[in-house]
């Protein structure tokens, strides 16, 4: 389906931005630091969504994530930390088991990914042009309820947040 | 000639999804591990879109839910960093070791 070598040469680009920064967003010591190679993971992983032909979810994933998550974290980071910054994303003393832990997902994921004969299971017809217009039709009509339940869960997490960060605020009032 | 089929973006989000699972495992500050759990649930993203577009493209569900999982991961990481916030104001510390109140 994808036979252009431009397409090519984008997937191995936008995969090593991606991979490149989640591991600096692991490894780095400072969390800000941290939080910013987010933002360059997440507009890589946009530029991806374009290339799966989703391109109202790169917009979302720009909007939501590059925006919202990663400002909302950084204001986190600000009202929360208050010692130095340099060493204020350090491992734990789990370093080598989670290690093995993850080796071992790595290898199981990755042998079913490799040996499964996705080929197969390949419908060999395009995405429909007007993705955003399908879209919005069946999160309207056949997807509604679980529209409306996401809706109601972001209300409860606005409220919920809002509870949650007011709280102590309320007892030294008493 | 090469192509990029589906099996290049299961691999890619699997190793994204390691990537994340490792800095959840071993990371001291709990805002990271937020930020790493973001990571494992965008992975999870690359995947429901990849197969959307190879294996279902006319019914868009796995944009659909792709849409809901950005939709809770947002409320997520909103509810984590107030609980966050309101333990660090008991506690003074983000460190996850220390965070034993459910310990016996």
């Amino acid at each position: 389906m994808e036979t252009s070598i431009y397409s090519v040469l984008a997937f191995y680009v936008l995969a090593a931005i991606i991979l490149g920064s989640a591991v600096m967003v692991v490894s780095m010591r400072n969390i800000v630091h941290s939080v910013l190679f987010l933002a360059i993971c997440f507009i890589g992983m946009a530029g991806l969504f374009l290339l799966l032909d989703a391109a109202y979810l790169a917009v979302i994933q720009v909007l939501v994530y590059a925006g919202a998550v990663c400002i909302m974290i950084i204001f986190g980071v600000m009202l929360i930390q208050r010692t130095d910054m340099k060493h204020s994303n350090l491992f734990n003393r789990q370093t080598f088991l989670a290690g093995g832990v993850v080796a071992l997902t790595l290898a199981v994921c990755g042998f079913f990914a490799g040996t499964t004969a996705w080929a197969d299971l390949a419908a060999n017809t395009p995405v429909p042009e007007d993705s955003l217009g399908q879209i919005g039709q069946l999160l309207l009509s056949k997807y509604v309820i679980p529209f409306e339940v996401a809706a109601l869960l972001l209300l409860v997490a606005l409220v919920g947040a809002i509870v949650l960060a007011k709280e102590v605020k309320a007892n030294d009032n008493d | 000639m090469i192509t990029i089929s589906l099996t290049h973006y299961v691999v890619l989000s699997t190793i994204l999804f390691t990537i994340g699972l490792f800095g959840v495992l071993t990371k001291k500050n709990a805002i990271s591990v937020l930020i790493c759990i973001e990571l494992m649930l965008n992975a999870v993203n690359i995947n429901l879109i990849a197969f959307s577009k190879f294996i279902t493209p006319n019914d868009f569900i796995g944009q659909i839910f792709a849409i809901f999982v950005i939709t809770v991961a947002a409320a997520e990481v909103g509810v984590g960093l107030a609980i966050l916030i309101a333990i660090y104001r008991n506690k003074l510390s983000v460190n996850i070791d220390e965070f034993d109140w459910l310990k016996w």
